[in-house]
């Protein structure tokens, strides 16, 4: 129940709110109730709206001594059977990576948001940038599966909030919310919909006998995950473990373990996946033009795109929401005989490089890139669509 | 009637992986004691350990049992216990592995008075990689980076773990099981934060390169050269030099995290009245 469900409003729930404070109440309605992070801009405002209503609804605030205790205390929370989440931005999001990756092995559910800034380094704090894009889907080491979520609205940051916590939970597994500082500190309306509109998901608990519970097991993708203390006492690792969850260097049973780590979000790809599509509506024949844009630049590209159309411009917009896994069949069957894609972003061409890997070569790709902490406008995008070449 | 250790262990995940004449079984064994002690059902115990030979411990114990990420033991057991505060959190660390790359969660679960308690294995020693300085490698020791000797001085782990705000604080070695046991016992009955420092060997990485590969030497090391905090008291500085003080250096009761978090909260659930934080934060173009 979030603090509005208690009965404080009545009727429609229409609010004016920032992307930080839509994510803190994302959270709370899919049942987010342990928040553990440490102060960082542009995210602050996630834990600052999770301090005030957490002890309110039987949740749990820590700001811990720094990011990667945050992770920690997260991923420790979640063992214990709570849904948990901490929030970030670069500098703490580089410090979380060793833990994330093991939420990845031991298969806690768990979400971490990371508001993009600028960077490297401390670079420009309240700079928008879009260039950890790559680091959330390889920051940890090793082969891992990720699912990261780019909301694009605070209507959609609220969503896919949930959206995340859910996909942690039926996948075991750690989803990453990303978000640019534009998107977190804009103020959009929000309707808030009332909990029987959106669906939330636990995961599994384990029936059958306790001690034969397999927290790994073999014959499955994802097993079900008992909490600590419900009598099922088994043993979590970071180690190639069994099916038990012991560790073990057998070169069968690690290939096993590492081919389903990685083969449950593959074939769990289609429910993974959220895609945003738009053709002219008086469309004829193949697009000629495709943009491909995610986050608060493809607020800037849809815009762009429609003023095209109204120009007479055979253009298509496409934009992942959820971005890892990539939506590779999406955007292959999209750019199918396309001659150009563009694809505005904030960094040197993080998103262009991962097009580039599945569209056709006739295509021709044309990035766009602003890293001076300036968000691309849309006569940019616009400019380049009307480009004669 | 010989103890039935066995009811704690899992056998299944037997042989262990220590060397023969390693002082961490002996410190196992008191903790599983001291746990029997304290008549807890198995279910709600928590074991959680780092990365280190000694953090190998929680796998072969029958409890709920999580090897984390080195040096991150105790900022994991900390939401385990925040989640679900009726059970009991232990966390097992090496020296390395608690007071170089996990110090800082150390000295905050201990200022925040964090309801765990956490046993520290110290050998002196970063066994698990052969053998380099930890900061408890004493000054002058020889170690696989201290070809020369140690130049550092090393933490008094005690007096760290005083100064940072611990409820509990007790040291014994491997010699001592007995009084181990006990200290373990009483740090595990305390609220908030608690640790019992266990002294103890590491004759294959440690004894070797400091001419002590005997595990006995070691034994016999711990047994004449620990002097109980009392009579340590009493001697000079240059007495005490190269001594084991035993004992138990603090045992103040105070109210822990969770229940101080538990009041709170009370007092926030009574504010009906929605206090919205609009726009907070950082405005300016200088946040860090
Ligand atoms: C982030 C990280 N850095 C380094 C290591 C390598 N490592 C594994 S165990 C260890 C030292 C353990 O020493 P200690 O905590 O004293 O435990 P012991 O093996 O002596 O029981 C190190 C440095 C690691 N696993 N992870
Ligand atoms: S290397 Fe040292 S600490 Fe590790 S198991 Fe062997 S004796 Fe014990």
């Amino acid at each position: 129940m979030t603090p509005r469900a208690e009965g404080e409003k009545k009727g429609r729930d229409v609010r004016l709110m920032q992307g930080n404070e839509a994510c803190a109440e994302g959270a709370l309605a899919a049942g987010c109730r342990f928040f553990a992070g440490y102060p960082i801009t542009p995210s602050s405002e996630i834990a600052e709206v999770l301090s005030l209503y957490l002890p309110r609804v039987g949740g749990n605030f820590i700001q811990m001594e720094d990011e990667i205790a945050s992770i920690a205390a997260v991923i420790g929370a979640s063992i214990a059977g709570v849904k948990s989440m901490t929030a970030t931005s670069g500098p703490g999001f580089s410090l979380k990576q060793e833990n994330i990756g093991f939420a990845c092995m031991a298969e806690i559910p768990c979400v971490i948001i990371d508001v993009m800034r600028s960077g490297p380094s401390t670079g420009h704090p309240t700079g928008p940038s879009q260039a950890d894009l790559m680091q959330t889907r390889w920051g940890t080491h090793g082969d891992h599966p990720m699912i990261v979520l780019v909301p694009s609205s605070v209507r959609e940051v609220f969503s896919e909030t949930i959206r995340a916590f859910n996909l942690a939970e039926r996948f075991r597994t750690p989803v990453i919310l990303l978000m640019d500082e534009i998107l977190a500190h804009m103020r959009e309306k929000v309707v808030i919909p009332d909990p029987a509109e959106y669906s939330v998901v636990d995961r599994l608990s384990p029936g059958g006998p306790k001690d034969k519970y397999l927290p790994y097991a073999n014959d499955r993708d994802v097993s079900p995950l008992a909490a600590f203390g419900e009598g099922y006492r088994f043993h979590i690792t970071g180690l190639y473990h069994d099916e038990t969850g012991f560790p073990t260097g057998l070169p069968e049973q690690v290939r096993c373990q590492a081919e389903r780590l990685i083969g449950k979000i593959e074939r769990g790809a289609e429910e993974i996946r959220n895609v945003e599509q738009i053709v002219p509506e008086d469309q004829q024949g193949s697009l000629d033009t495709v943009v491909v844009a995610f986050g608060s630049t493809a607020r800037a590209a849809n815009h762009a795109v429609k003023e095209a159309w109204q120009r007479g411009k055979n253009v298509g917009f496409f934009r992942p929401v959820t971005i890892w896994p990539f939506p590779i069949r999406e955007l292959g069957e999209f750019c199918r005989g396309v001659r150009r894609i563009i694809v505005p972003e904030l960094s040197f061409g993080q998103l262009a490089g991962e097009v580039r890997k599945w569209i056709e070569p006739s295509s021709r790709l044309v990035p766009l890139n602003r890293v001076d902490a300036l968000p691309i406008s849309p006569e940019e995008i616009l400019d380049r669509i009307l480009e004669v070449d | 009637m010989a103890f039935d250790y066995e009811q704690y262990i899992r056998p299944s995940t037997f042989p262990h992986i220590w060397c023969p004449g390693c002082g961490n079984g002996i410190v196992v064994k008191a903790l599983i004691r001291a746990i029997h002690k304290m008549g807890w059902s198995k279910d709600d115990v928590v074991v959680v350990s780092g990365i280190g030979c000694s953090s190998r411990t929680s796998g072969y114990l029958d409890f709920n049992t999580l090897h984390t990420t080195h040096g991150r033991a105790i900022a994991f057991a900390t939401g385990i216990k925040i989640a679900k505060p009726r059970l009991h959190v232990i966390v097992v660390t090496g020296d390395g592995d608690a007071l170089a790359i996990g110090g800082n969660h150390l000295i905050h679960a201990a200022r925040r008075n964090m309801d765990l308690t956490v046993i520290l294995f110290n050998n002196s020693i970063y066994a698990m990689t052969g053998g380099q300085y930890s900061p408890a490698t004493p000054e002058g020791k020889m170690a696989s980076t201290a070809p020369y000797g140690q130049v550092e001085p090393n933490f008094d782990i005690v007096r760290l773990t005083e100064g940072a705000g611990a409820s509990f604080v007790a040291r014994s070695t491997v010699y001592h099981a007995a009084q181990l046991e006990g200290y373990i016992a009483k740090a595990l009955d305390r609220e908030g934060f608690s640790l019992v420092e266990a002294v103890t060997q590491c004759p294959t990485v440690y004894g070797r390169r400091n001419r002590t590969p005997n595990p006995v030497t070691f034994l016999e090391h711990f047994k004449k050269d620990s002097v109980p905090r009392e009579k340590a008291e009493k001697m000079t500085d240059e007495e005490r030099e190269g001594k084991i003080i035993t004992g138990i250096f603090v045992d103040h009761p105070r109210i822990g995290f969770i229940e101080r978090y538990r009041k709170m909260s009370e007092r926030a659930s009574e504010v009906r009245k929605r206090r919205y934080i609009q726009g907070s934060g950082p405005k300016s173009e200088v946040g860090n």
